[in-house]
This record gives structure tokens, C-alpha cells and sequence, in this order.
């Protein structure tokens, strides 16, 4: 079809302005991405913010428990998102959740993609057996749903952040090998790997400087929605009781926490943690999702 | 054709051998079922009993060889809370959740299919922009807090569904059904929407994709330059196109519904495998645990077979390679 | 004889980050009945917008924006939808260019012949596949009943650009439009399809508008040609004239980049510069730019002169 219009000339400027540029033109993606900003500072700055410091327990009032949003406590403290069960400010409580959350995602994350995008660019740098055998052991693990695999590891391990960032490690790097692996491959085929090899290139500064590069686009829009994903299955894991201690109460907990007192319509416990969830994940979701849209040469029309 | 079945036959049995060894050995770390199985005065004679009742004295590797050969004979272990073979446990637990798992996907892709058609064929329309932004609002919205929500919206506010268990079932083929009655259906209505939820964002937005790529394809073009009805090109020519990459991902979804339905169960406290399981987490039920990790992942595999065997159906061009392969 | 098309001052607009680019800017032409008009541009000059605009298939964000398009005294722009439809593949038949693309893969070569038939003729199935194995006859392909029952993807490039001309020509249409319908296909396949395409419309009285960017296949083709340049008919003019004596410089700017005009050995001549987008088209004569006869006048859009038979719209003709 020669009826497609021929592409627009667009006015030069750095390539990272016009991604800016382009991430900025919808206004949903805007609006998640100052969602997420607002969000990370919050949780950043909890310790500065929060009107109470949920971990102490020496000044929890078990006098002020299960108090409506708004309600005076005795001692004369208010709370704006009322109290939990042992009287604990839920405001203050999800504003470090928040940091629990945001804290389990990043890092499984981090982790997650290095280990993940390593694997993925040395079987297809590597090609052969090793790149069969890498890929078969990623199908079968993708074939297995998330929250199977993290139930059944945790069920192992234990609680604790650490056990937990263990188990969304071990979920979450398959996606990233098999992301990383696929704009590889498609590298490695171009010729000026081949020439890269036939002048003697090191294989490290081949897969460092080229194939690791190229994929890192498809990386990171992965990376987004796996972050994501992260947040939500240590909510998830932590409701059933699975994840983390209740000593650090991550969002998923403090829900789990007001489900006991849904039916006598104290709502609040259970409510104002999952909005904060919710706006989280969602704000993530935007960003990701802009950034699949400008990332992806495909789509780009 | 039979060679292809018989490879995926033995890649079966390797990862369902790996699995149950990994989950064995994993679990046999984990703490001591005795101490949650006898009264807390028990003795240690007591203890003794108890443990070799259940096998338990014995070293971690004869366990495990006693556990293998049992499965091969289809014996996967007593149930230490249940005292009833492991296997028999969940299979009368599995209609329940695949009851679950079938009506959900049900609602995701009876809802989730028509409204991608819809935002893909009218992509600037301010509907479709609504779909698209309600679909990533459901990507985002935690299921267990959706599953309170419902519970408190529709259960306590409104009144309208139960909020709890599963109604009365009815016999099909053997199997106790709840879904065939109104009142049965009436349980299940709430924890299958919440189910569904998730799927139904993600069947959207791969309908929409589908359709926005394969619209731009020239047979697209070429059924309506031969005057054909809208109806046509949409409902024949467009829809067989995006069902078959569609199917691949139906089928692994299936999966995680069946998986997903831990949460929604133990919410909704509905009496299904998912339930069960996470009882059994928490009891150090091990033999349970590992019969459920390998019944779904024998189902798993199972849903995968299908799948290739009904998409080699749906799509002529693999059919023929599958002929000269 | 009275025109059987009859395309004037078509429009057609695509909006975008741009704004609103014009693809097709005041296209005029005509087709008689049995007449062949080649319509030569290279990609990108609206020719197969113009195709498109004529069967009422613009898609978002595309629209005809203005003109009249008149089939058999019928104006076309602005007809309604089902209308529209029942004229598509019946009288009015449209084969593109690629037919690995253009056939649906997943139905077989029955399913997308009998709904063309039934899609115009309520008659029972066994007759329209009685009428669709006689078009595969047409065309050429062998054992026609064992062919219908096949895929697309059984099928070789060429076999299977003739299944798409069969089906064009299921309904006896008045009038083809082809849109490089031998582009994609081997080099001898191409000359089997010509050949075979310039005997059937000969043999069933249709007319054909053939869209491509390759003069050699409009010298062998076409009874008049018109050259397209950024969304405007540049020239027009019967075959034999236009191709032997140009009157546009971008016309023999064309020609002579073909090879086969160029002497063994010499050099190979080309238009200099590239095809301009349509966000970025010079004021006045879009050709300008690229035009060694360009002067001050060129900065105004000339208008289509005429020269016996013969249409310009240049300052300049040479």
C-alpha cells in the first residue's frame, strides 16, 4: 500500500525531549505519573509526615480503637482516616505501608530485571543449547501462574521482607529473561553484531555495550507493569497471611486486618488501605502504559 | 500428531517430578506437622506415635520414595488433618473452584470480547476511551479488596447476594454442580466477578490490540471491496482472525484463575481446592499441599494440550505444517 | 461515449498531528466503458488514496473531503453505507496490490468466493459455487472444485493474486480498480498476470483503472495514462503521447529513471531530491523543488492547461 502518508519530518531535537514530549501529550499519563511522583514522596517522607508513628506501640491507645474517620480519640487526638483495631492511626499506618509497598516492589524489581536481563542476553548471546535450555526452564515457569509459585515459596520460606523479595525475584525474572532475550535475538542478527564478532569484539563488550542496550526500552516498560504486579501480589500474599510480618504492616496486611470488622460496617480499616493500593498500582499503570505506547516502535504511527 | 502428544506426555512427567521433589523437600523444612496435629500436653510418647502414624520418623529421602512410588499407583499420601488420602480430598473440593474458574472466565470473556471489538473498531470515540481507561483501572484494582468490596456493597449494604459459602448443589455426570440452580448461582455470582475482574481488563485490551492491528491488514480491506456486510467482516472475517491468538491466551488464563482462586475462595469463603490449600499452608498439611501443586499442574498442562490441539483446529496454516511435520 | 466513472475535483483528507493533510487535492479524470487508465505516481502521491476514495473505503482518520465521484450518472460521494456496499465487488471491483495479505488466511478459498457471491445474489449455494469454480476456470487455475476447498497459504504468490482476480471478476464488474496488483509478485509471474488481466477485461467488457508506480507496465497496458504527483494529477494524456512525449517535467523525470530507457552502460538518470511529505509541500507547484524549469512562476499552483487531447498543469510544459 503505497496510500500511507510518508512520515513527518519532525523538528530535530534530542531524542530524550521528544520521548518527554511525547510521554506528556496524554493527559491521563500525566496525571499517573504526578500521582506516582506524589506517592513515592509521601512514602519517601512518611516518618515526616505521618501524624503518628504506627510502630510505637507504647502510644497506642487501645481506648482509641476502631474510631470512624474523623472521630476525637480520649487523650484529644484526632484521626482523619479513624483508627484500626488496636487504636493505630490509619493514615499514618498506610503512609508506611505505602513505604512497605513501594520498598518489596522496587527492589524485588531491581533485582528481578538484573538477574532477569542477564539470563536473557547471555542465552541469546550464548545461542545453542544453553539458549533451549534457559528458554524451556522460562516456559514452564511462565506457565505457572504468579501467585502459585509465591504462595508455594513463601509457604516455605516463611514471612519476612526478605523472603518475600526472594519469592517475587524468583517470579518476576523470567518475564525480564524472556523480554530481554527477544530484543537480543533480534540484534544479534543484524549485521553489525556479526561484524562486531569478526572484528574480535570481546563477548562481554558485545552484550554490555550492544545487545544489553537495545532491550533495555522493552525492559523497562516491563519493568513498569512488573512493578506493578509486584506491589499487588505482596498485598495479596500478605492478605492470606503469607508475606510480611505484622510487625511491618505493608498495605495488603492493614486490609487484611479490617476484614473482621467489614460486616459490622467499620469499613474505613479496610477501605482507605486498598484506595491507597489502588491509586499505587494504577498510577504505575498509566506510566507503564504511556510508556509501552512511546517506547514501541510499532505502534508508533 | 501422536509423537507431538507423546513429547508433551514426557515433558509432563519431568515437571511434575521436579515439582513434587522441589515442593517435597521444600515443605519437609518447614516446621513439624506434629506439633500442630497433637494436643498441646500431648507427651512425647504421644508425639512419637503420632509421627510414625503418619510416617514421619522416617529419613526425608525414604519419604520421598515412599510418596513417589505411591504416585505412580495414583497414591499421593494420606491428609494428616483429614486422615483421608490426599488425592480424594481435593478432587471433591475441585468441581467447586472449577465451577468458579469456568463461570468467571465466562463473564470475562462474554464482556471482555464484544467491548474490545468495540473500542478497537471506534478507537476515538469517547466510549472506547472509557472502556480503555476502565480497563486499566481493573488491571490496577486489587482482587482480595475488590472481593471486600463486593462482600460489603452487595452483601451487607444491599443485601442482595450472600456474602459467604457456596449454595446447594445439584448432581451432573457425577459431579455436585452449584451453579444450575438460581439460588446455587446466586453464591457464586459475587466470587466469580471477582474473578472475572482482572481477566476481563486483560481480554479487552488483547481484543483491542488484536483488532486495531489486524484492521489495518489489506484482507480487511479486501472483504469490504467485495461488498460484503459489516456484520460479515466484523463477525467472520475479523473475529476468526483475533480468536485464535485469543485462544493461546484464554488457555493459560484459565490457569491462573484456577490459581487466583486461592484469594477469591478464602474471601468468599468458598469451599473449593484454592480454600483448602491455604488451610493446608497453615496446618503443615504436606500431603495436601503437594497433591494440589501436582493435580494443578497436571491440569495445567492438560488446558495447555487443548489449547494447541484446538488452535491447530482454528488456524489451517498450522494444521498443514503439523501434517508435514 | 459517455464516462462510466467520472472522478472531478475529488478530495481526500487525513487529520492528524499535522493538521488536515490533503492525500488527494482536486483529482479529475474519467473512464469509458472497456477503457484502460493507468494511474502512475510514486508512493505516496495519493494514487491509492484515489482508488480507495472511489470505492468509499477511506478509513479514519481519513476522509473525502470534497468532489464528486459518478458511476453510471450515480454520484458516489456521500451515498449511503449500504448502498455503497451493494455496488462493491458487484459493479465495482478493487484487487490490491499484495496477495498474501489480501486473502483472509484463516477461511478457505470457498468461504471468501461463495459470501461474494451471496453477498449480491440471493441464489442457492450450489450455484455460487458453480459460479465461482467457472471464475477460478477464467483465470486460469487448474482443477478448479479441488482448488476451493484449499487455503490461501496452499496457494503461490501468483496462483493466488489470480484467486483474488477471479473474485473481482465473480460479478462481471463494470469497472476494476487494481492497485499494483503485480508489485509484489515475481517478475515472470507479473507478465502472466498482465497478460491475463489485459485478456479478461477485454473478454468481459471491463473497465480498469490500474494504479502503479511502474511506467513499463502502463506502456503495455493502458489506453491513456495519468501521472500523479503529491495528491494532484500532474498529466494526462493517452498512452502512446504521454509516454513518447512528455509534457511534464516530472512525467519525463519518470521516464527516464526506468532503466530500460537509458542506453547500456550510460547513466542512470533520476529525479533529484526526495518526495516531499504532505505536511511539507512547497507553496505553488509541488514539484518545484525538484524541477529544473522552475522559476518565479512556480510559486503560484499552476492550473490544468489543456493540449489537444491532452491535459498539464505546469508553467512550464516542455
Amino acid at each position: 500500500m503505497s496510500a500511507v502518508l510518508p512520515a513527518t519530518v519532525p523538528a530535530p531535537q534530542t531524542p530524550f525531549r521528544r520521548f518527554l514530549e511525547e510521554f506528556f501529550d496524554s493527559k491521563l499519563a500525566t496525571l499517573g505519573f504526578a500521582l506516582l511522583a506524589a506517592i513515592v514522596l509521601v512514602a519517601l517522607f512518611a516518618p515526616f509526615i505521618a501524624p503518628h508513628n504506627p510502630y510505637d506501640l507504647a502510644k497506642l491507645d487501645l481506648m482509641d480503637s476502631r474510631l470512624a474517620p474523623g472521630e476525637q480519640g480520649l487523650g484529644g487526638a484526632s484521626y482523619v482516616l479513624g483508627t484500626d483495631g488496636q487504636g493505630r492511626d490509619m493514615l499514618s499506618a498506610i503512609l508506611y505501608g505505602l513505604r512497605v509497598s513501594l520498598y518489596v516492589g522496587v527492589v524485588s524489581g531491581i533485582i528481578a530485571l538484573t538477574l532477569g536481563a542477564l539470563t536473557g542476553v547471555l542465552a541469546a548471546y550464548a545461542g545453542g543449547r544453553v539458549e533451549q535450555f534457559v528458554m524451556r526452564v522460562v516456559d514452564i515457569q511462565l506457565g505457572f501462574p504468579a501467585i502459585l509459585v509465591a504462595l508455594i515459596l513463601l509457604a516455605v520460606l516463611g514471612r519476612g521482607v526478605d523472603k518475600i523479595i526472594i519469592a517475587l525475584v524468583c517470579v518476576q525474572w523470567a518475564y525480564y529473561a524472556r523480554t530481554a532475550r527477544s530484543a537480543a535475538l533480534v540484534e544479534r542478527g543484524k549485521e553489525y553484531i556479526e561484524a562486531a564478532r569478526g572484528l574480535g569484539l570481546s563477548g562481554t563488550r558485545i552484550v554490555l555495550r550492544h545487545l544489553l542496550p537495545n532491550a533495555l526500552p522493552p525492559l523497562i516498560v516491563v519493568g513498569t507493569v512488573q512493578v506493578a504486579h509486584a506491589i499487588a501480589l505482596e498485598a495479596t500474599l500478605s492478605f492470606l497471611g503469607l508475606g510480611l510480618p505484622s510487625t511491618e504492616p505493608s498495605l495488603g496486611l492493614l486490609i487484611a486486618n479490617g476484614y473482621e470488622y467489614l460486616m459490622s460496617g467499620r469499613y474505613w480499616i479496610s477501605f482507605y488501605p486498598g484506595l491507597a493500593l489502588l491509586a499505587t498500582i494504577l498510577a504505575i499503570n498509566l506510566v507503564g502504559d504511556q510508556l509501552r505506547d512511546v517506547l514501541n516502535p510499532r505502534l508508533a504511527k | 500428531m501422536p509423537v507431538y502428544v507423546l513429547r508433551r506426555l514426557a515433558q509432563t512427567l519431568l515437571v511434575l517430578f521436579v515439582t513434587s521433589a522441589l515442593v517435597f523437600g521444600g515443605l519437609y523444612l518447614v516446621g513439624d506437622p506434629v506439633e500442630i496435629l497433637v494436643n498441646p500436653q500431648a507427651d512425647q510418647e504421644e508425639r512419637a506415635r503420632t509421627a510414625a502414624a503418619l510416617g514421619l520418623d522416617r529419613p526425608a529421602l525414604e519419604q520421598y520414595g515412599i510418596f513417589l512410588k505411591g504416585a505412580f499407583t495414583g497414591d499421593l499420601g494420606k491428609s494428616f488433618v483429614f486422615g483421608r488420602p490426599a488425592l480424594q480430598v481435593i478432587l471433591e473440593r475441585m468441581p467447586a473452584t472449577l465451577e468458579l474458574a469456568f463461570l468467571a472466565m465466562l463473564m470475562s470473556l462474554g464482556l471482555g470480547i464484544p467491548l474490545g471489538l468495540y473500542a478497537g473498531l471506534r478507537p476515538h470515540g469517547f466510549a472506547a476511551r472509557t472502556i480503555m481507561a476502565g480497563s486499566i483501572l481493573g488491571f490496577s484494582l486489587p482482587t482480595f479488596w475488590v472481593g471486600l468490596l463486593l462482600i460489603m456493597v452487595f452483601a451487607v449494604q444491599l443485601g442482595w447476594l450472600p456474602s459467604t459459602g457456596r449454595g446447594p448443589t445439584t448432581e451432573l455426570l457425577g459431579l455436585q454442580i452449584s451453579i444450575l440452580t438460581w439460588e446455587g448461582l446466586r453464591y457464586a455470582l459475587l466470587p466469580a466477578l471477582n474473578l472475572a475482574l482482572f481477566k476481563l481488563s486483560l481480554i479487552i485490551r488483547l481484543t483491542r490490540a488484536q483488532v486495531r492491528e489486524q484492521s489495518l491488514l489489506d484482507y480487511m480491506r479486501f472483504a469490504r471491496a467485495k461488498g460484503l456486510p459489516r456484520r460479515r467482516v466484523i463477525g467472520v472475517h475479523l473475529l476468526k482472525n483475533i480468536l485464535i491468538p485469543l485462544i493461546t491466551v484464554i488457555g493459560l488464563e484459565l490457569g491462573s484463575v484456577i490459581a487466583f482462586a486461592v484469594v477469591t475462595e478464602t474471601i468468599f469463603a468458598w469451599p473449593g481446592m484454592g480454600k483448602l490449600v491455604i488451610d493446608s499452608i497453615f496446618q503443615l498439611d504436606r500431603p495436601v499441599v503437594v497433591a494440589y501443586l501436582l493435580v494443578t499442574v497436571f491440569m495445567f498442562i492438560l488446558i495447555n494440550l487443548l489449547v494447541d490441539l484446538l488452535y491447530s483446529l482454528l488456524d489451517p496454516r498450522v494444521r498443514i505444517s503439523e501434517a508435514k511435520g | 461515449m459517455t464516462a462510466l466513472l467520472q472522478v472531478e475535483g475529488l478530495v481526500t483528507e487525513y487529520s492528524g498531528r499535522e493538521g488536515r493533510l490533503r492525500a488527494v487535492d482536486g483529482v479529475d479524470f474519467s473512464l469509458a466503458r472497456g477503457e484502460v487508465l493507468g494511474l502512475v505516481g510514486e508512493s505516496g502521491s495519493g494514487k491509492s488514496v484515489t482508488g480507495l476514495s472511489i470505492m468509499g473505503l477511506v478509513d479514519a482518520p481519513g476522509r473525502v473531503a470534497g468532489g464528486s465521484v459518478k458511476f453510471d450518472g450515480r454520484e458516489l460521494v456521500g451515498l449511503a453505507e449500504e448502498d455503497l456496499r451493494r455496488l462493491r465487488g458487484k459493479r465495482i471491483a478493487m484487487i490490491f496490490q499484495d496477495p498474501m495479505m489480501t486473502l483472509n488466511p484463516v477461511l478457505s478459498i470457498e468461504t471468501q468466493m461463495l459470501e461474494t457471491v451471496l453477498a449480491h445474489d440471493a441464489v442457492p449455494r450450489a450455484e455460487a459455487r458453480r459460479r465461482a469454480i467457472e471464475a477460478l476456470g477464467l483465470v486460469g487455475i487448474a482443477s478448479p472444485e479441488e482448488r476451493l476447498r484449499q487455503y490461501p497459504h496452499q496457494f503461490s504468490g501468483g496462483m493466488r493474486q489470480r484467486v483474488v482476480i477471479a473474485i473481482a471478476l465473480l460479478h462481471r464488474p463494470d469497472v476494476i480498480i487494481a492497485d499494483e496488483p503485480t508489485t509484489a509478485l515475481d517478475v515472470t509471474v507479473q507478465g502472466q498476470i498482465l497478460y491475463e488481466m489485459q485478456r479478461l477485461v477485454r473478454e468481459t467488457g471491463a473497465a480498469l483503472l490500474w494504479i502503479t508506480h511502474d511506467l513499463a507496465v502502463v506502456a503495455g497496458l493502458a489506453d491513456r495514462v495519468a501521472v500523479m504527483y503529491a495528491g494532484r494529477i500532474v498529466e494526462q494524456g493517452s498512452a502512446a503521447e504521454v509516454l513518447d512525449a512528455p509534457l511534464h517535467p516530472y512525467t519525463r523525470g519518470l521516464l527516464d529513471s526506468v532503466p530500460a530507457a537509458n542506453a547500456a552502460g550510460g547513466r542512470l538518470r533520476q529525479i533529484p531530491g526526495m518526495t516531499p511529505s504532505l505536511a511539507h509541500l512547497p507553496p505553488g507547484c509541488a514539484f518545484r523543488e525538484r524541477c529544473g524549469h522552475a522559476d518565479g512562476a512556480c510559486s503560484s499552483v499552476p492550473e490544468i492547461t489543456l493540449r489537444a487531447a491532452r491535459q498539464v498543469r505546469c508553467h512550464h510544459p516542455l
